[in-house]
C-alpha cells in the first residue's frame, strides 16, 4: 500500500467513525439475542426488516453503501481495506444485519459477475439502497447437497421462460423482494451442463411461499412453489444451459459469508459461532468460579478466537490467490464444527436449566432448544460433509468420488422415490 | 506461517531452510538423540551468522531484524526448526537475548549470545504448572545489597549447557530476574529426560545461591511487564515452531494417502479418509491462522495478545496433537516405528504442548481473561 492510499483510508475511516456515531444507535444485543432466537412476532419481524431497509437507505446516501462496488453501480469504488475499516468502526453500532447474507453476497455478489449491464445498472443501486431484497432459490426439497441436481425447470416460450418446481430454505423468503433462481433448461445432457440462472420478483401470480417451522419455533426459512411462472429472457443471468459457472461461483461467495468484501458488518464483538455468551450462561447459574465450567468458557473462546481468525486468513488468501477459491471450504468446515461445540458447551454449562426454565434462568433459558438445533449450522450453506469433499478433492488434490450422474443425460440419472414425493408435497 | 512474506522476509526464512536441511538432516538428528548438547556448537553458531540470535535486539544493542518486527521475523525461524525438528535453543537464546538488551545491562553476556559464543537459558516455569495457575515460589531476597536465591525450576530448556541463566524469582509482592552464571555455588542442576531428540531440559534447585546487586536484568520487584512479554515472545516462538510440524508431519501424510494402495485404491481414494485429511487441513489453517494472530498482537504490544497467545496455545496443544496422532493413524504400523520419520516431528510437536502450559491450562488462562473482559464491558 503507498502512503498516499493509506492517508486516504485514515481519512475514510474518521469520516466513517463519525457519521456512524452520529447517525446509528448503539447495538441492541438483547433485540439481536430475541431476533437469532427466533422470538420476533411476525409484525416485529417486519418492522425491524423496515428499519434496515432504512439504514441501507441512510448508508447509501451518505456515501457509505458498497463500499467496493464500482460507483457505476451506485457503490463507492473503493478497495476492501475501506470496507474493513468501516466495519471496524461499525463495531457497536445497529446496522442491517438481515440485509446482508444473501442479499449482498452471494445475490449482488454473482449479478456483479455475471449480470449484463442493463441488469447490473437496475438493481445493484437498489439492493444498496434497501430498495430490493434478494435472496437465493437454490436449494430443492430433492436434496440440498447435490445442487446441480436441481428438478425445477425453466421452458422457453418466445421472448419468456416458464418455471416449474420447487425451492427450499431460502432465508426470508416471505419478506424479500427478487430471487435468483437456479433451474433445468435441458434434461438430456448431463446434469451439470443443462441449468440456467434466471432472476425473478417473488411477489408475483405462480410464486408461493411456505414459511417452515423449524424445532426452535423460527420461521425464517421457507419453501417456494414456482407454478408456470413466466420470466423474460432478459431476466436470465448468464448463457443458457451454463449456469453451473454461474453456481460455483455462486457458492463460492455462499462459503464466504461475512468475509465477502461487499458485506458491512461490525468487525469487532459480532457473535460468532453461538448468540449466547457462556459466561452469560455460566453467571446466571453461578457457576462461574467451577473450574470445569471454565474450561469449557476457555475452550469456546478459542474456538472463537481461531475461528474468527481462521476466516481472516482464508479470505486474504483466496483474495490474494495464495488459495484457491475452494479453500473458502476449509473456514466453512471448521466454522460448522465450532459452532456446534459451541452450541454444545452453552448447553451443558446451562445443566439442568437445559431441559426446563424460566426467565428467571436469565441466558441459560432456551439452551436446550438451542442444542437442538446444533446441527443447522453444519447443515445450512452447503452441509460440513459437502465441505470435506471440497478441501479433499479441489483444495488436497484427492481422487473424486466416482459419480453415476456424470455423464448420463440428466433424465436418465436415478431419483429416489422420496424425491418425486417429496417435490410435490 | 504469514501468506505474505516481503522478500527480505522469504530470504530470511529460504536461507535458514536450505541450511537446516543440509546440517541437521534427518539422519542427523537421529545421531544428536545420544549427544549430551543435542547439537554441534558450531552449528549454533553459523546459525547466529543467519541472524537466529538478533532478531529481538536493537540495532543499538548489537542485533537486528529484517522487516522492523523482530518477532515476526523470528516466527519464519522457527517455523524452519519446526518443518526440520532441529535442534538449538532458539526460544531460550531469543528471549533472554531480548531481555538483556531491553534493560542494557550484562552487553559482555549479551555480545556473546549474540554471536552464538554463548547460551542463555530462561528458568521462568516451576513444578506444578505456572500457566495452570500456581504463583511462583522461586524467592529473590535482597540482603545488604546482594541477592539471595532459594527455590526450584522445572523443566527449563537448554539450562544443563548453558553459560547464563536469566531467573525469574519473588521479591514480596513484586517479581526479580537475575542473570546468574552457571556454576555458581548453589545452583544444582539435574538432567532430565525428554520426548524430544535434540532438545534438553534440565531441573534446578537454588540453594542460598548469593549474588552481587548488578546481577539484577531490570528492577528488584518491578519485573512483572517483563516477564509477561517474555512469556508471550517465548509462546510465539513456540506455535510458530509448532505449526512449522504440523505443517511437515501433514504434507508427508499427504503424500504418504496418494502413494499408498491397499485393495487396489490410494488411500487418498476413501471418503472416510479424504473426510479426516480435510479436517486435518482445517486444523492446520487454523493452526497457522491463529499463532500469526498471536504473533501480531504480542509484537505490536497490544492488549488482546494474552489472548490470542493462549487461544493458540489450547489450539495447538489439543488440535496440533490430535492432528499428529491422526497422521500416525493414516500411516498405520510404520506410523509407530522408530525408523519412521513421522515421530520426529509429533516429538517436537508434543514437548512444545506440554511446555508452558497445556491446553487445559490455557483454557483456564483464556477463561480468566474472558470473565474479566466480561464484567468490564
Amino acid at each position: 500500500m503507498t502512503a498516499d492510499t493509506a492517508e486516504d483510508l485514515d481519512r475514510f475511516r474518521q469520516r466513517a467513525g463519525a457519521w456512524i456515531r452520529s447517525n446509528l444507535r448503539p447495538l441492541d444485543h438483547a433485540a439481536l439475542a430475541a431476533a437469532t432466537a427466533g422470538e420476533l412476532d411476525e409484525e416485529e419481524e417486519l418492522a425491524a426488516i423496515q428499519h434496515e431497509r432504512q439504514l441501507m437507505r441512510m448508508m447509501f446516501d451518505a456515501g457509505f453503501a458498497g463500499i467496493t462496488i464500482s460507483p457505476e453501480y451506485g457503490g463507492q469504488g473503493l478497495t476492501p481495506a475501506h470496507q474493513q475499516a468501516f466495519n471496524e468502526e461499525l463495531s457497536g453500532f445497529e446496522h442491517p444485519s438481515r440485509l446482508m447474507v444473501p442479499n449482498l453476497s452471494p445475490c449482488a455478489a454473482v449479478l456483479l459477475d455475471f449480470g449484463t449491464e442493463e441488469q447490473k445498472k437496475t438493481h445493484i443501486p437498489a439492493i444498496l439502497k434497501g430498495e430490493e431484497l434478494w435472496m437465493q432459490l437454490l436449494s430443492e426439497p430433492s436434496g440440498g447437497s447435490d445442487v446441480a441436481g436441481a428438478l425445477t425447470t425453466a421452458v422457453r416460450d418466445g421472448d419468456e421462460w416458464v418455471l416449474n418446481g420447487s425451492k427450499i430454505w431460502t432465508t426470508g423468503a416471505w419478506w424479500s423482494d427478487w430471487g435468483l433462481c437456479l433451474a433445468r433448461t435441458n434434461w438430456d445432457v448431463p446434469k451439470h451442463r443443462g441449468l440456467t440462472v434466471f432472476m425473478l420478483p417473488l411477489h408475483r401470480d405462480g410464486v408461493d411461499v411456505h414459511r417452515i417451522e423449524m424445532i426452535n419455533g423460527s420461521k425464517e426459512f421457507c419453501q417456494e412453489f414456482l407454478t408456470d411462472v413466466r420470466v423474460p429472457d432478459t431476466d436470465r443471468i448468464g448463457e443458457v444451459d451454463k449456469g453451473w459457472t454461474v453456481g460455483t461461483r455462486w457458492m463460492f461467495h455462499e462459503r464466504m459469508l461475512y468475509n465477502s468484501p461487499l458485506i458491512t458488518m461490525p468487525a469487532f464483538g459480532r457473535p460468532a459461532t453461538s448468540s449466547v455468551s457462556p459466561v452469560e450462561v455460566a453467571r446466571d447459574r453461578g457457576r462461574l468460579d467451577d473450574p470445569l465450567v471454565r474450561d469449557l468458557i476457555g475452550e469456546a473462546a478459542m474456538l472463537d478466537l481461531v475461528g474468527s481468525r481462521l476466516q481472516q486468513r482464508i479470505a486474504q488468501g483466496v483474495r490474494t490467490g495464495h488459495l484457491s477459491d475452494q479453500g473458502a471450504a476449509i473456514a466453512r468446515l471448521f466454522g460448522g464444527v465450532a459452532g456446534a461445540r459451541a452450541r454444545t458447551i452453552t448447553f451443558q454449562i446451562a445443566g439442568e436449566a437445559g431441559a426446563a426454565w424460566s426467565q428467571h434462568d436469565g441466558a441459560a433459558a432456551g439452551r436446550g432448544t438451542d442444542f437442538l438445533m446444533r446441527q443447522a449450522g453444519c447443515i445450512g450453506g452447503g452441509t460440513t460433509e459437502m465441505a470435506r469433499n471440497v478441501v479433499s478433492e479441489r483444495v488436497l488434490g484427492m481422487p473424486r468420488e466416482r459419480s453415476v450422474d456424470r455423464d448420463v443425460p440428466f433424465r436418465e440419472v436415478p431419483r429416489g422415490p422420496s424425491s418425486d414425493a417429496r417435490s410435490r408435497a | 506461517m504469514l501468506l505474505e512474506l516481503t522478500p527480505d522476509q522469504d530470504f530470511l526464512r529460504e536461507t535458514t531452510s536450505k541450511f537446516l536441511a543440509s546440517q541437521v538432516p534427518v539422519g542427523e538428528i537421529r545421531r544428536l538423540c545420544d549427544d549430551r548438547l543435542g547439537y554441534d556448537p558450531g552449528y549454533w553458531k553459523r546459525g547466529a551468522d543467519l541472524g537466529w540470535t538478533s532478531l529481538l535486539v536493537s540495532e543499538e544493542r548489537g542485533g537486528g531484524s529484517v522487516s522492523g518486527r523482530g518477532l515476526i521475523d523470528l516466527t519464519l525461524l522457527a517455523h524452519e526448526f519446526g518443518a526440520h525438528a532441529a535442534p538449538g535453543p532458539l526460544a531460550p537464546a531469543n528471549v533472554v537475548a531480548g531481555a538483556l538488551a531491553e534493560f542494557g545491562t550484562h552487553p559482555d553476556v549479551l555480545a556473546a549470545l549474540l554471536d552464538g559464543s554463548a547460551v542463555a537459558a530462561w528458568c521462568w516455569e516451576e513444578p506444578g504448572g505456572l500457566i495452570g495457575g500456581r504463583e511462583l515460589e522461586l524467592d529473590i531476597t535482597v540482603e545488604r545489597g546482594d541477592l539471595v536465591l532459594n527455590g526450584r525450576k522445572k523443566p527449563v530448556e537448554a539450562a544443563a549447557d548453558a553459560d547464563h541463566l536469566l531467573v525469574t524469582g519473588r521479591s514480596g509482592g513484586g517479581l526479580t530476574q537475575v542473570l546468574v552464571a552457571t556454576g555458581t555455588p548453589g545452583v544444582t542442576v539435574e538432567r532430565l529426560q525428554s520426548v524430544d531428540m535434540t532438545r534438553r531440559y534440565a531441573a534446578l534447585r537454588f540453594d542460598d545461591v548469593r549474588l552481587p546487586g548488578e546481577s539484577v536484568v531490570g528492577e528488584v520487584g518491578g519485573a512483572g511487564p517483563a516477564v509477561e512479554r517474555q512469556l508471550h515472545q517465548a509462546l510465539v516462538i513456540q506455535l510458530a515452531e509448532t505449526v512449522g510440524t504440523l505443517d511437515r508431519a501433514f504434507a508427508m501424510t499427504l503424500e504418504w494417502a496418494f502413494d499408498r494402495y491397499s485393495f487396489g485404491r490410494p488411500l487418498a481414494s476413501y471418503q472416510e479418509l479424504k473426510h479426516r485429511f480435510a479436517d486435518m487441513k482445517s486444523w492446520v489453517e487454523g493452526a497457522h491462522a491463529i499463532a500469526d494472530a498471536a504473533a501480531d498482537a504480542v509484537d505490536e504490544g497490544r492488549p488482546e495478545a494474552a489472548a490470542l497467545v493462549s487461544a493458540a496455545k489450547a489450539f495447538s496443544g489439543r488440535y496440533g496433537l490430535e492432528l499428529m496422532q491422526d497422521c500416525v493413524q493414516m500411516h498405520g504400523g510404520i506410523g509407530v516405528t522408530f525408523e519412521h520419520d513421522l515421530h520426529l516431528f509429533m516429538r517436537r510437536a508434543t514437548a512444545n504442548a506440554a511446555i508452558f502450559g497445556t491446553a487445559a491450562d490455557h483454557h483456564q488462562r483464556l477463561a480468566r481473561i474472558t470473565i474479566e473482559e466480561d464484567s468490564r464491558s
